[in-house]
């Protein structure tokens, strides 16, 4: 059974494969075969001699670090706060009946609509993009922990009380193991949205970062510039959601069915 | 007479009803119950009677109204660890091995960390789960996860166990086999047990006394000995011609010919 398992990995890392080949050939030759000018879509050949020229002579890689810097600076303050307030709204009942208005008002409104005013408030600086990161990365993780808090069975801390534990203990030992899976569903979420935090304030002002070669670009009309700034993005949510996967194999290995590949 | 382990003396619980001021409902009522050293005793009563809450008392999580619960002579005022219970959910943590699980009590209590190990192993041998010691919950039977719960209540090495209908999630085959284990577990070590179940059958099979409970508020309204050898063999129990007789005389107090389902 085990074999028939390997070769099936290995058949379908093939098909992958031979898909995403498939895929660059119709980047490279379709638009010209079916007469769409390289304004709209570059062809992957002009694409990639955009990409070699931006990092000579566009600072690329700087944009990108700026960029990177700022989603992995908001992640991580976002997801912090995300989850002690999560805990602390799990917690207490009072907390979260006083403050749930607030919040829900917050969830609703569109994060990115703050960006206008971070740029008021802080200038033309890391600092909003930062802020925008933080604020839409704190919902999800935020809900996901105070629901995971809420859903610990009762008679499990009971159990652990009856043991004699002190509320400390009950926190680290239960409480805080259990919410651990919907925490990680919220911090693959939060990973995603850093970008588009971080994204949005570059857009709204400043002269640094991939938002900033996206305006550019498409000022210059440069089609391709365009192109490889929506890609240097993705790859930087690639990165941070691949480590928060990586980071989760290894925290929450205990659970069932975690041992097949996949998003 | 062997001394006393728990003792309920003249205990009351009442829960305030919401909203209303005025007295809310009466769980229990003057219930007198002494459980001596080594003794298993079994409670039954109709849904709703207060049997668990009983327990709750025992265990320190929930104060009695009135009257005083008493383990090996002490007052219960709050969560100790002579009383350990078990209820009819496992309670496994699922990101602990069977092993981690075993230790929760006693890693609770400040135990370090190379005795409970091996009192968790020594444990979990004797509940014939000695192949599992590092398999994860969710890699367990029904049956074995109830086992693992029983050496876990057992390794903070209680003076009284407080079981709550712990094998009515089972399925009828797995649930006798468990109570043979119980009842050898119990006979082996000689512990003291306070039992609550729905279940005639296993009530006669695992105890020395049974106590019948009234409809809310709960009281005891009779007292049955088990006079029936081999208390460490519950499935030998079982076959006794005297059972019969027991389950006749429960059915009635029970009023179960009666009683709507």
């Amino acid at each position: 059974m085990y074999g028939t398992d390997v070769t099936g990995t290995r058949l379908m890392m093939a098909l992958g494969f031979s898909l995403f080949l498939v895929f660059l050939a119709a980047w490279q030759w379709a638009p010209g075969v079916m007469g769409i000018p390289p304004f709209i879509i570059p062809p992957l050949s002009k694409v990639w001699g955009e990409f070699l020229h931006m990092l000579e002579h566009e600072h690329l890689l700087w944009h990108t670090a700026v960029t990177a810097m700022q989603v992995l600076v908001g992640f991580l303050l976002g997801i912090l706060l995300g989850i002690v307030c999560g805990f602390v709204l799990g917690m207490s009942p009072t907390a979260e009946f006083v403050l749930s208005p607030y919040i829900l008002a917050l969830q609703i409104a569109p994060k990115v609509a703050f960006a206008p005013l971070f740029v008021i408030w802080f200038g033309y600086s890391v600092t909003p993009k930062i802020l925008v990161a933080v604020l839409i990365v704190f919902f999800p993780v935020m809900i996901n922990v105070l629901s995971a808090v809420r859903a610990v069975d009762p008679d499990i801390v009971r159990l652990a009380r009856a043991f004699t534990a002190s509320r400390l203990q009950v926190f680290w030992k239960i409480q805080f193991p259990a919410s651990l899976p919907p925490m990680f569903a919220g911090l693959r979420i939060a990973a995603t949205l850093a970008v588009i935090g971080v994204l949005v304030g570059e857009l709204v002002g400043g002269n640094t970062g991939l938002g900033y070669l996206l305006t550019f670009g498409e000022g210059a009309g440069n089609t391709a510039m365009v192109f490889v700034t929506i890609i240097m993005l993705t790859i930087v949510g690639l990165a941070l959601y691949g480590v928060i996967v990586l980071i989760e194999g290894r925290v929450l290995h205990w659970m069932p069915s975690r041992h097949h590949p996949g998003i | 007479m062997a001394t006393v382990r728990l003792e309920f003396r003249n205990v009351t619980k009442r829960f305030r009803s919401r909203g209303k001021k005025a007295d809310g409902v009466t769980a229990v009522e003057n219930l007198d119950i002494r459980v001596h050293d080594g003794e298993v005793v079994s409670l039954i009563g109709p849904s709703g009677c207060g049997k668990s809450t009983l327990l709750n008392m025992a265990s320190g999580l929930d104060p009695a109204t009135e009257g005083t619960v008493f383990v090996d002579g002490e007052a219960v005022t709050k969560p100790n660890s002579h009383v350990a219970f078990m209820l009819q959910k496992d309670l496994l943590l699922p990101w602990r091995t069977i092993r981690e699980n075993v230790e929760l009590g006693v890693e609770i209590l400040g135990m370090p960390q190379s005795e409970r190990a091996r009192i968790a192993r020594e444990l979990l041998l004797k509940c014939r789960l000695g192949d599992f010691v590092d398999h994860y919950p969710h890699q367990l039977s029904g049956g074995m996860r109830q086992r693992a719960a029983l050496a876990r209540t057992l390794a903070v090495d209680p003076a009284v166990l407080l079981m709550d209908e712990p094998f009515s999630a089972l399925d009828a085959q797995t649930k006798m086999v468990l109570q043979q284990d119980l009842g050898r577990t119990l006979a082996e070590t000689g512990k003291t047990a306070l039992f609550v179940t729905h279940d005639l059958v296993e009530a006669i099979a695992l105890s020395d006394r049974i106590l019948v409970m009234s409809r809310r508020p709960g009281r005891i309204i009779e007292e049955i000995p088990v006079d029936i050898p081999n208390r460490a063999v519950p499935l030998e129990r079982r076959k006794n011609p005297k059972v019969g007789p027991i389950v006749a005389r429960l059915m009635e107090l029970l009023h179960i010919d009666e009683a709507e389902a």
